[in-house]
Formats: C-alpha cells, sequence, structure tokens
C-alpha cells in the first residue's frame, strides 16, 4: 500500500473537510455500490509479489535461441541505455507541457527528432508515435489529406500485421487500400499502381526481407501526383542502406524499437513518422522546437499545438494525445551511445550473421532459398515439410523459428527468419543441425 | 478605443472594408488580441468563391485556433502573401498591413446586416471586453 | 548550459559493440547503400553526462507533487520497475510460440479477468497503446455494431462540453459528428439537454464519471437509460477511474464501452509522455468486436513436461472482431506494472486508494475555499477545479502566473484553462500518494502566490525565477515551425 495516511492524518484531515467519514465522501449514490465478491486475488506482500512474479517470468522459455524478426528484432541493448533512460526524472516525469520544468525531456524529444531526420535524410520528424503500425496509419492519413484522394496504394510486402492493422482503420475511417502485388522475386510489383491513389507504398527491407528499389515507387508516385511513403521496420538497416530521401520519398514512416528497446512481448515499442518541410502541419501529435527564454538561453518547447486534441478537439490532425517518450529516449540514447561507427559495425554484423546462417541453412539437403534479392538481417528459406511443421519440431529441440504461413498465405513452407548481430555461431549450427535431423526424420516417416 | 468607422465589423470579430465592387477582409484588433501571437494564417486562394458566414480559413495562435468567416460574399483576387510569411503582422497592425484578402463583392445588399464601428463597440462592451 | 549531442563527440569515439565484420560495402552493393551516415560519435561517459545532465533538468513524480486534474499522477512503485525488467518477459519475442509464453500469457489474462471484474464489463482488449488509442479503438467498435443491425443512420457521437479534447477528436476519426451538450451550474453534464439531443442518429455519447469537474454525474443512470433508448451507446472515459476503483463500477452504471489509462489509475509511470497502455472494455453486447487477438484459457491436453492442467493462448477466433489497431498484442510491458500494481493492492487496498484520493482531493479544496474561488458547491471526488477570474480581475495575474509560480516552489502547475466552463481554471488532483505535510505546503504556496499578486501584481508575469529555463518564446518557434524550421538540429553552414 503505498498511500500514506494514517488514522490520525484521516481523522484531521475529515474535521478540516467537515465530513463525518471516508464514505461521506467517496460513497457512490444509491444503487451502484458493488454487490458482492469481485473474486480478485487478495493482496500479496511485496515479498510474495515479487515471488509470484519472478515465477510467472520464469515459466517464459527466453532460454531458447530465437530467430524470429518479422517486425521485432533481438539486438544488443548496451547496459548505459536502460541505466540512464529508467533514471527517476525521466521515468516518472509528465508530458513536458510546462517548459520551465521539462527541458530534459523536451531536449532528448528534440535530439530523438533530430536523429530520425538524419537516419532517413528527410527534413523534420515529430516526437515519436506508438509504434510502426500506428505509424503506417497515422502516414497513410497524411498522404490522403495531402492529396484530397481517399485511396492509397500499400504494397503487400508491407509486414502483413501492418496491414491488418491498416485495414482495421479503413474499415472504420474515410479511405481505401489497394493492394499492390509482389513478383515472383520478392519485390513489389508497381505496374498495376491505379492513376487514383494519394501514395504509393512499400516497406524496405520488406517483409520476406528483400531489399526494394524504393526510387521506382517514388517515381510511380510523382508519374500520377501522389506521394510516395517507404515503411521501415528494422531500423538497424538504415545504418547501412539508402535513405527514404536518397530514394525520393516524401515521408518516411516505421520502428525504431531495434534502437535499444527489448522486444518485450511485444511493447511498447516507438513509432516514427518524417517527412519532408512542406507536410510539417500535416504531422500527427507532439512536436518540439527550438527557441529562447526571457533571459535569452536556449530553450526546447512543445511547438505547433494547434493541430493537437486538446486544442483542436474534432478539427485535430489525429486524436493522438501522447508520444512514447520513454521508448523514444531509449532508442536516442542507444544512437548517441553507439554513434555512427558503432551503428555501421552493428549493421555489418547483422549483414554477416545473417548470410552465413543463410549459407550454413542452404547446405541442408532439401531447403532452399526462394528470393535471391539483396536482403538485410531477414531471409525467407523453404522446406520440404509445412512451416508449422518445422517450427513445432524446432522448437521441441530449443530452437524458436517462425512459419511465415502463420503470418500470410501461399507460404506454406516457408519459414522466415532472422539473425542480428548477437545470434551466435553455436546457435547457428545447433539450428541447422537440429533442422537437418528434423528433417531427416520427416523424410523417414514417409 | 473605438474601431475604424471606415469600414463594418462581424460578431465573429471580422472586419471588412467595401469600396464599390471590392472589399478587403481581415480580423479585428480584439480577435488579434485574444488570440495571442499568430503563428500561422491559411487563407484561402485566389479565385476561391466566399459564402457569407461560411468558414473561409483559419487563424492560427499558440494557444488556440480560429476560422475566419466571410463577412459577405465574393470572389478572391488577392491574398496578403506578406502576412502568410509572417504571421506576426496580422498581431501588430490589424486594421492595415494585417489584411488578409481582397475580393470582388458579389451582392451588395449583404452589408445592410453588418455591423458599423459604434455597434461592434457595443457588442465588445456587452461581452464584456 | 547544455549542448545537444550532435554539438559534442568527436569520429571515431565510443566503444566496440560488435566483433569486427567490414562495412555494408563487403556484402551489398554500394547502389543499395546510404552515401553516409552523420551521426556523432560519442565515448558513453560523455552520453552519461549528457542524459544525467538533462535529468536533473525535469520535474518528476519522485522529485516533485503534481496535483494535474486528470491525470493521476501518483507514485510509481519500484516493484512494477524491477517486475518489468525480467528477462523472461523483456526477452520474449511477441511471436514466439504460445507455449513458450505461458507466464506472459497468464499474466495477460488474470490482467484481463481481473479489469473486468473490477469495472463490471463483459472482457477487455489488453491491446491499446493508450488511452486516446483506446477510445479509437471504442468509436471502431461502436461504428461497427452499428453497421452490424443495418442502422447507418447513426452518425452523431455526444460529449459533454466539459470532455477531455480526445473524445471529440477520436469521434471525428470515424466520422461521427460531434454535439456537445453544455453543464449544469451545478457542474454536471445537463440531463434534459442530454434528451433532446437524442434522436436515431446518435450512434454514442461519451462521458467521464466523476466528470471534468470531479463531480460525480448522479443522473448517470437516467442518462445510460435514455441514450439506449434511443438506440445508443454509452462509452465511458476512464480517465477519472481513480475515483471509483472498487467502489462502483461503469459496467453497473450502464456503460458499453469504456477505456481504461494504466499509466494513471494502475501507476504505470507517465515517462515524460508515453508509453501508456488504454484497454478497452465492453459489455457482453460489445464484446464480440473487441480487436484480435485475444488471449484464451484452454485445457492443456496433453502437453509435455507440464504439470498445468490449464494453459493460455492467443486466440484470432472471433468472427465480428474489428481487427487489430496495432501490430502486436499489447504494451506488454506496461501491463506487467499494472499488474504488479494490482497485486499488492487487492480489491481492498485498491478501494482504499480511492477513498484516500478522494479524501486527499476534499481536503485541498477545503483549505483552498479561501484562496481562490471553488465554484461548486458539493464536495468533490478525486480532483476538483478552482478559478482565479476573480484574482485576475483584482490584480490581474492569471491563472497561468500561479501556475508559474508553483514551479519555483518545486511544485508541478496544475491542469490549467480546462474545463472552459470555468474561466481562469485550475484543476487539481492530488492523488492518494501524498502526506498531509505535502498538501498543506502546497495550499500555503498559492496562498503566499495570491499575497504576492495583490502585494505586488508586477512581478507575476516574470514568473518562474528559479527553474532551469524561464518562460519561453513560443510564438517565435510557432512560425518557424510552421515553415519546418526550428524543429531539428542543423549543422552549421
Amino acid at each position: 500500500m503505498h498511500a500514506p495516511h494514517t488514522e490520525r492524518d484521516i481523522k484531521a484531515m475529515l474535521a478540516v473537510i467537515g465530513a463525518p467519514s471516508l464514505a461521506e465522501l467517496s460513497a457512490p449514490p444509491a444503487g451502484l455500490e458493488i454487490k458482492g465478491d469481485l473474486h480478485i486475488a487478495p493482496a500479496l506482500p511485496e515479498s510474495l509479489a515479487y515471488a509470484h512474479l519472478r515465477d510467472l517470468a520464469a515459466l517464459d522459455r527466453t532460454d531458447h535461441a530465437c530467430f524470429i524478426g518479422a517486425g521485432a528484432y533481438r539486438h544488443y541493448q548496451p547496459p548505459a541505455v536502460p541505466y540512464l533512460a529508467t533514471r527517476s526524472e525521466f521515468i516518472t516525469a509528465y508530458t513536458p507541457y510546462q517548459a520551465e520544468a521539462s527541458q530534459g525531456s523536451l531536449q532528448a524529444i528534440f535530439e530523438w527528432q533530430t536523429y530520425i531526420c538524419l537516419l532517413t535524410g528527410l527534413d523534420v520528424s515529430n516526437a515519436s508515435l506508438y509504434d510502426g503500425s500506428t505509424a503506417l496509419v497515422e502516414g497513410v492519413i497524411m498522404a490522403s489529406q495531402a492529396t484530397g484522394r481517399r485511396k492509397v496504394a500499400v504494397s503487400k510486402g508491407v509486414h502483413p500485421g501492418y496491414r491488418a492493422v491498416l485495414r482495421t482503420y479503413a474499415d472504420g475511417m474515410d479511405f481505401d487500400i489497394d493492394e499492390l502485388p509482389l513478383a515472383a522475386d520478392g519485390s513489389t510489383d508497381l505496374a498495376g499502381v491505379a492513376a487514383d491513389v494519394g501514395a504509393v507504398i512499400v516497406q524496405s527491407p520488406n517483409f520476406l526481407g528483400c531489399i526494394e528499389d524504393v526510387a521506382a515507387a517514388s517515381s510511380a508516385a510523382k508519374n500520377i501526383g501522389a506521394l510516395a511513403v517507404q515503411v521501415i521496420v528494422e531500423a538497424t538497416s538504415l545504418g547501412a542502406l539508402k535513405t527514404p530521401a536518397e530514394s525520393g520519398v516524401a515521408i518516411a514512416v516505421g520502428e525504431a524499437q531495434s534502437f535499444g528497446l527489448p522486444v518485450g512481448y511485444g511493447g511498447p515499442f516507438v513509432g516514427f513518422v518524417a517527412c519532408t518541410k512542406e507536410h510539417v502541419r500535416r504531422l500527427p501529435g507532439r512536436l518540439v522546437g527550438e527557441t529562447h527564454d526571457v533571459d535569452g538561453r536556449r530553450a526546447y518547447v512543445l511547438t505547433l499545438q494547434g493541430r493537437e486534441q486538446h486544442i483542436r478537439r474534432e478539427l485535430a490532425s489525429s486524436n493522438i494525445c501522447t508520444n512514447q517518450a520513454l521508448c523514444a529516449l531509449f532508442a536516442t540514447i542507444y544512437l548517441a551511445t553507439v554513434g555512427a561507427h558503432g551503428l555501421r559495425a552493428i549493421a555489418a554484423a547483422n549483414l554477416q550473421r545473417a548470410r552465413q546462417l543463410r549459407s550454413v541453412l542452404l547446405q541442408l539437403p532439401n531447403v532452399s532459398a526462394p528470393y535471391d534479392a539483396p536482403f538485410f538481417n531477414e531471409f525467407v528459406v523453404r522446406l520440404p515439410i509445412a512451416g508449422a511443421e518445422a517450427v513445432r519440431m524446432l522448437r521441441e529441440q530449443g530452437i524458436v523459428t517462425l512459419a511465415l504461413s502463420d503470418l500470410e498465405s501461399g507460404h506454406d513452407n516457408d519459414l522466415l527468419v532472422c539473425a542480428t548481430e548477437i545470434t551466435t555461431d553455436a546457435e547457428i549450427d545447433r539450428f541447422a543441425l537440429a533442422l537437418k535431423k528434423g528433417l531427416a526424420r520427416a523424410v523417414a516417416a514417409v | 478605443m473605438p474601431e475604424p468607422s471606415d469600414r463594418q465589423y462581424t460578431k465573429e470579430h471580422e472586419w471588412v472594408r467595401i469600396e464599390g465592387a471590392t472589399a478587403t477582409i481581415g480580423i479585428s484588433q480584439h480577435a488579434q488580441s485574444a488570440l495571442g501571437d499568430i503563428v500561422y494564417v491559411e487563407l484561402p486562394k485566389p479565385g476561391a468563391v466566399l459564402v457569407k458566414g461560411k468558414p473561409i480559413g483559419v487563424v492560427e495562435s499558440v494557444k488556440a485556433v480560429s476560422d475566419i468567416y466571410a463577412p459577405i460574399s465574393g470572389t478572391v483576387t488577392a491574398v496578403n502573401g506578406a502576412v502568410e510569411d509572417d504571421p506576426a503582422k496580422v498581431n501588430a497592425d490589424p486594421y492595415g498591413d494585417g489584411w488578409l484578402a481582397k475580393i470582388t463583392v458579389a451582392d451588395a445588399a449583404e452589408a445592410a446586416t453588418l455591423l458599423d464601428s459604434k455597434a461592434y463597440d457595443e457588442l465588445l462592451k456587452a461581452e464584456g471586453h | 548550459m547544455p549542448s545537444l549531442l550532435f554539438e559534442q563527440g568527436e569520429a571515431g569515439r565510443g566503444s566496440d559493440f560488435v566483433a569486427p565484420s567490414g562495412t555494408p560495402s563487403d556484402y551489398l552493393d554500394s547502389s543499395l547503400l546510404r552515401a553516409d551516415l552523420p551521426l556523432p560519435d560519442l565515448a558513453e561517459f560523455e552520453v552519461t553526462r549528457h542524459f544525467v545532465a538533462l535529468s536533473h533538468r525535469n520535474f518528476s513524480v519522485d522529485t516533485n507533487f503534481y496535483p494535474l486534474g486528470s491525470c493521476t499522477m501518483k507514485y510509481n512503485p519500484k516493484l512494477n520497475e524491477a517486475a518489468a525488467s525480467f528477462p523472461g518477459f523483456t526477452d520474449l519475442h511477441p511471436l514466439a510460440p504460445d507455449a513458450c509464453a505461458q507466464g506472459a500469457l497468464k499474466l495477460m489474462w488474470t490482467l484481463e479477468r481481473t479489469l473486468a471484474a473490477l469495472f463490471g464489463m463483459e472482457s477487455f482488449s489488453l491491446m491499446p497503446c493508450a488511452g486516446a488509442h483506446g477510445e479509437l479503438t471504442a468509436m471502431l467498435m461502436a461504428k461497427a455494431y452499428h453497421r452490424d443491425r443495418g442502422d447507418d443512420k447513426r452518425v452523431t457521437c455526444i460529449v459533454p462540453d466539459t470532455a477531455h479534447g480526445t473524445n471529440p477528436a477520436s469521434a471525428a476519426m470515424v466520422g461521427y459528428k460531434v454535439v456537445a451538450i453544455p453543464s449544469t451550474s451545478r457542474g454536471r453534464t445537463d440531463l434534459a439537454s442530454l434528451r433532446a439531443a437524442l434522436d436515431d442518429t446518435v450512434a454514442v455519447c461519451m462521458m467521464t464519471n466523476p466528470n471534468t469537474l470531479g463531480l460525480f454525474e448522479d443522473d448517470i443512470i437516467e442518462m445510460t437509460k435514455a441514450v439506449h433508448a434511443a438506440g445508443g451507446l454509452m462509452y465511458y472515459d476512464g480517465a477519472n477511474a481513480n475515483a471509483i476503483v472498487g467502489l462502483c463500477r461503469p459496467g453497473d452504471m450502464g456503460f458499453d464501452l469504456m477505456h481504461l489509462n494504466l499509466h494513471k489509475t494502475f501507476s504505470v509511470p507517465h515517462g515524460g509522455g508515453g508509453p501508456g497502455a488504454g484497454p478497452v472494455g465492453a459489455s457482453a453486447k460489445l464484446a464480440p468486436y473487441l480487436p484480435v487477438p485475444r488471449v484464451v484459457r484452454v485445457h492443456n491436453a496433453g502437453a509435455a513436461n507440464s504439470d498445468a492442467t490449464e494453459a493460455y493462448a492467443f486466440s484470432n477466433d472471433f468472427a465480428k472482431s474489428i481487427g487489430p489497431v496495432r501490430v502486436f498484442a499489447s504494451h506488454f510491458i506496461a501491463l506487467v506494472r499494472a499488474y504488479a500494481y494490482i497485486i499488492v493492492h487487492g480489491a481492498e487496498g485498491l478501494r482504499r486508494n480511492s477513498e484516500l484520493a478522494v479524501l486527499n482531493a476534499n481536503y485541498v479544496r477545503a483549505k483552498l475555499k479561501d484562496v481562490l474561488t471553488v465554484p461548486y458547491a458539493d464536495y468533490c471526488r478525486h480532483e476538483f477545479v478552482c478559478s482565479a477570474e476573480t484574482l485576475k480581475r483584482e490584480t490581474g495575474a492569471r491563472a497561468l502566473d500561479l501556475a508559474k509560480g508553483l514551479l519555483d516552489a518545486g511544485v508541478h502547475a496544475p491542469t490549467m484553462y480546462w474545463p472552459h466552463v470555468v474561466p481562469e481554471c485550475l484543476m487539481i488532483e492530488p492523488t492518494e500518494t501524498e502526506t498531509k505535510e505535502t498538501l498543506d505546503a502546497f495550499v500555503e504556496t498559492l496562498r503566499s502566490l495570491v499575497k504576492q499578486a495583490h502585494d505586488a501584481p508586477e512581478s507575476m508575469a516574470q514568473l518562474p525565477l528559479h527553474t532551469p529555463v524561464r518562460r519561453v518564446d513560443e510564438a517565435q518557434v510557432g512560425r518557424l515551425a510552421n515553415k519546418g524550421i526550428g524543429l531539428r538540429w542543423n549543422v552549421e553552414k
């Protein structure tokens, strides 16, 4: 119990208020009292609560070697990151509406906004969004508003989970989705882009791991007066690959979880959105700008709040009331800690590890790679058995993998495999051995 | 302080100065003061057709956003680019350099329902300003 | 004065994080690679000094009192932080097979059952990332519900004029037309006006109870009846749940949909503006529309090496679901914190917290009555509003000036200028985790600021004097920001 009141406090306070009892103040009107037992577990003393939580965590098999990416990436988290980011003054701070009381948070957000601009090459970025999937929704809304067109074209190379979220929102809001098919080589087929779409949206690296020709998507968009949007789901790739700006896109959206945030069973993560200058007023959520105080000191402050819900109410550019401030702080501290030279080396390590894993797996009989497009740290392997069966069999041997059929149809025998800089040689060899054994058994059973 | 008598006013705190077939539109001294420091003005495009009483643009300050309503109907012939570039002009000189748009007047009879400077002053007093 | 990260560092500084693996051009054609990576290189100690220094320029619950109405800035217990960093939770991939995630799934399932019981709802979705996200989710569900019934006429959303800005914003995002209902002189939403606004175009009525003035909507049963009779749905904005947990339940009041803010009521820290979590609750009528996937409990037939008779799993088997509102199932680490908070309190402890939150608010209100105007005569619940309108008339000092003065005393400003029905409004919510001494000191600080306003009115606009920066120029940055300038650091030309 964290409320500090003693009986003496309560008595003294009630006397000042002039009320006879706590119930006089807080009891609900007649008829609304809770009736009966709520059947909620009784309070645990703290040491037992700790043990209970520890036991729950122990039921999760994080001791298995995990080769899943698909929108959440296991990377090395330098201890400096949580050590600094979870300082009381950051973690228990409120939204920085009072600039005088929040320069720590505000400057950190300004630094995040700058990092996202430097990484994407674009002009402006906001203070962050919930995650990559909702950032995609916001990007679609921006493009739709900018062009006045309800429909947007979204590549099937965009993460299926992201597209499912987009469909949920499209159902209830005023936009339509055209899906662009993938060609046999795993890249987006832009031939069928309709002339009335407001945006052409591709993910690179895409969901199958393939690096896309984003510049081609930008041209296709330009030809029909639409905006090009690039989705980035594995932010570490920004340490190596051509930037959204270099590819000519107007808006970049995505997920920055790879920058120092644990995979945490799904979150919280941190979405980003960046755009060219002309779209700044369409950016959703919070923005931090640089200014001066009355004494001439440089200071940071929330700005352009006229777009936001607390002022504009039903005319707001979005309903979003938050950014993922603490998660953006994790990412900012990560980027500061690794720097350009660290991020480049980490990106190179991802490229190397994934290629080593791929080459080891492809040496196994009847295992193939259906897409030979360049890739970053994720790729597809095709097996002679159902992916779901392979996943089950691998898990029994302490290897955690993902069947592509879980997320997308038409990939019954495919696994989506990821290796990062923390994937070890031993893990790679164990994976290959387990797969070899399992496939041999499956073939023998036929 | 009495408002300039060379123009008319609306209840939504716009002013319009009609000179024959053309008119100039802006927001009043009270409006700019109530808004505070103006950071952005969104104006209609030249050629846009305005309908009396309908929103035609937006004035945004640090703490508030206000729609601008057409005081009378007409077609926009020019907008004040200087104010788009430097919105502070609206605060500094709402009746002069802070003008917003020029229009051709569609129906001169609409001016009959506008407030003259005396009536607008009385409105402000009644609202407690 | 702190410099930016980009004004520090030197190329090549920093640790080696990985075994040398060459450079990206060893693996990919240069046409696929970025030309440069213009991020600063810093040594770890430079980063540490930078962020420790920044932390000293922040207020926080762990350092300051935050009487912020509607935000519930209660203490964030450290057991929550310990649990949130267990590797069994942090290292678990969201797409890991259910068999590898039984601890996390059991936590989610138990949390969901607990919230359903506490708030009188059939079920909850733990998916939304924040309160506003939860609101939007609920609006999407309402829309789907009416569409399913073949009712296309339902295009209006009713909100009280005291509603939080996200309410109309969320409603507008799904295309609803927003109609505002006025409040009475008693500070409650006017039942007669609500009845008059009801017709067959009403889809949803969004309410907070207690409302944003801190007052319990005594007509709530009549209101939910009236809205239901008109064919509409009732939505409960859970921002003020800290007044009612364990005392009464939105489900019993007749609400069909609701959201919670775990970062308010359930002590998940605010993090400087996020992340939060905004679970959405639904009555039996609306539960089929909740987002998927949802956590279900299954009987554990033949799982190897397991004594458990029950197991937990994600299920998408809900045909009427609106679908997912984000890519993974939840802000799981935030849920861990809320769960830790609940298990040390139990229903009794949660109820006690609500009672003490209401006690603290009424105590401050009673003591402030002779300092500022308290417009409503009734006891408040967990928060109350007061007005500096008289002070403004008498001295020119405004609510804003009082707020800035509080900063000098190490107290964060209360919520200001909302709801709009009260001029020069200050909304104060102490929460239950503050001592009587802190509350007494707060009242005395306000009293002395009011005195200062009378004695030296011209000094008020100078406040604050002692914070790391003083009042900032918001106009200049606003004008530049509209042109896309000043929102990031740029290399000096």
